[in-house]
């Protein structure tokens, strides 16, 4: 009944939404931040570790649809080992892939699954709001008080 | 007006030409009238023949296009005043939305009649419509704002809303007639008499109760009661505001500007007398036109038939929705209507809405403009049902089985 649907919710989008394996607050963290669709009520909260200038962890804490949690998981792996200019620049391509359905960039391969969002409007900030939070958490200066990003 | 009629669902599933649409081939269930209705043809007509054949600014034309048309827009006064048994036409002042009502009375009777110290209740199920002017009200008024607890069931916990009453410095009590996201109907009878034996003056939010029941302001003795035209079968961009006329007289005006005034000087202005000191502007007229038509298509129908539809769309809405393994219906008050929020174990409701719409149902899914509630009742969002009078029984039967499978999508 829903095979059409498939676009959207690929497996691995169902797998990761049901049970990510990066949705957990770090113990240890050195940038984080919130991202919040209000018109929707989707939250994450996203937490980096650096180290010698490049993430090496990063994990959330996310209250959301399957689209919106897939997305901060799919994110965590992408970005490990990453710098921070490099994660702001794949959020960049992440962002205009899923407006625009696809992307030939090899370092978005993992993230495709996602891409499926372009075709249902509404969904887009789903999947672009753990992105939202990351450029937050990395790009807030130190002591600034915390800040709150949205995708809408 | 008055005449009795059948309620015969397929003349007025007909009435409503969007009905026939097809969404990806399938056929249009259209379960979210509770955020906005769809329009009967009647209603378009008005407005197109409006357009077509009688149109010029209202109040102010001495040619015979613009007292046609202050003719046509004020008998949505009329209209209003008739719906809500108002004694006066007076007391009906036309706005933009029931946002603006609620806002004017905030301004108004907030800052011009009710003093510092005072204090204003709503409740925890309003929609943020009756709460953040409140809070604006607070913040630049100094009045305290107090939030009546609901139970449980979804219900309004009357003995706490007394509690937050006996000291006597309650001003105004503002509280939803049938909530958006519960689908409870409030109290209206006893919530009046509670706030008038401690000195309170009473608005209820009435854009959801408005479109299902028969509401007589004057039976109820309400003080304010604040509606919106698009939800019940009307253009957008028109609401309505009962005011008790020795309330309206005794407030401020709200927005300054033409058509609110009796003179202007450059020293000083004049107020014009109620209703027009509200309505500042040139008023949408041809929504007012839309919404006389709205409202008498409606009254044709009769609230007797309307009630009953609804109350048998409920039903069998409950009865199906809570037999789906992994489904809640949220709030179970005892007087409730076909307003129906729900969640599904495993799936988040955009992930149900976006699945039903495939199916050509559109629901709607998140916080229902009401933020608070929904912390209240531990929830991040919903998805939410709503009914119309063009629902029928087979459409909440599509949305069950659908439900049913996308249970099994997500499982």
């Amino acid at each position: 009944m829903f095979e059409d649907l498939r676009d959207l919710y690929q497996d691995v989008i169902l797998d990761r939404g049901r049970t990510p394996r990066h949705g957990q607050r770090l113990a240890v963290f050195d940038a984080d931040a919130k991202g919040d669709n209000p018109m929707c009520g989707d939250r994450v909260h996203v937490f980096a570790r650096h180290t010698d200038g490049r993430i090496a962890e990063l994990g959330f804490a996310a209250r959301g649809c399957a689209v919106s949690i897939a997305s901060a998981d799919l994110l965590a792996e992408a970005v490990i080992g990453l710098t921070d200019a490099e994660a702001l620049a794949m959020g960049e391509a992440f962002g205009a892939m899923a407006k625009q359905g696809g992307s030939d960039d090899p370092s978005l391969a993992a993230l495709q699954p996602l891409s499926g969002v372009a075709a249902y409007p509404s969904r887009i900030k789903c999947a672009t709001l753990p992105w939202a939070a990351l450029r937050a958490a990395l790009t807030k200066a130190p002591g600034m008080e915390e800040g709150v990003a949205s995708s809408e | 007006m008055n005449a009795i009629r059948p309620f015969d669902i397929e003349a007025i599933r007909a009435d409503f030409p969007i009905l026939g649409e097809k969404i990806r081939g399938k056929d249009l269930v259209f379960l979210d009238s509770g955020a906005s209705a769809q329009k009967p043809r009647v209603v378009m007509e008005a407005m197109l023949h409006a357009m077509q054949h009688q149109y010029a600014n209202v109040h102010r034309g001495l040619h015979w296009m613009s007292e046609r048309t202050t003719e046509a827009y004020e008998a949505a006064r009329d209209a209003a005043a008739r719906l809500m048994n108002a004694a006066d036409r007076r007391e009906i002042v036309i706005t933009h939305s029931s946002t603006e009502a609620f806002n004017l009375v905030a301004h108004s009777f907030g800052r011009g009649v009710l003093k510092p110290g005072q204090a204003v209740v709503i409740s925890q199920m309003e929609h943020h419509a009756n709460l953040v002017p409140w809070q604006m009200l607070r913040d630049a008024h100094g009045i305290e704002l107090r939030v009546a607890p609901i139970t449980d069931a979804g219900e309004l916990d009357m003995a706490g809303l007394e509690a937050l009453l006996t000291d006597g410095k309650v001003g105004l009590v503002s509280i939803t007639h049938m909530s958006n996201v519960l689908g409870t109907y409030t109290q209206a009878e006893r919530i009046v008499q509670l706030a008038h034996a401690y000195g309170a003056k009473v608005m209820l939010d009435g854009s959801q109760a408005i479109v299902h029941r028969r509401v007589d302001v004057q039976a109820l003795d309400l003080d304010f009661y604040a509606w919106t035209g698009h939800k019940l079968y009307g253009p957008t961009g028109i609401g309505i505001l009962y005011g008790k006329r020795e309330l309206l007289e005794a407030m401020p005006p709200f927005m300054g500007g033409g058509d609110m005034i009796s003179s202007v000087s450059f020293e000083r202005s004049r107020w014009a007398e109620v209703p027009h000191k509200f309505e500042a502007g040139t008023p949408a007229i041809l929504e007012g036109i839309g919404l006389r038509a709205a409202i008498e298509y409606v009254e044709a129908i009769g609230f007797d038939a309307i009630g009953a539809h609804e109350a048998s769309l409920t039903e069998h809405a409950l009865s199906r929705l809570s037999a789906i393994e992994g489904l809640t219906v949220i709030g179970r008050a005892q007087d409730r209507g076909g307003v129906i929020s729900f969640t599904l174990a495993g799936a988040h409701a955009h992930d149900v809405a976006t699945l039903l719409d495939r199916q050509g149902i559109a629901v709607r899914a998140g916080h229902h403009c009401a933020e608070p509630l929904m912390r209240r009742l531990g929830l991040d969002s919903t998805a939410r049902a709503t009914f119309g009078l063009y629902t029928t029984h087979a459409e909440i039967d599509a949305l069950a089985d659908t439900l049913d499978r996308i249970r099994g999508f997500f499982a």
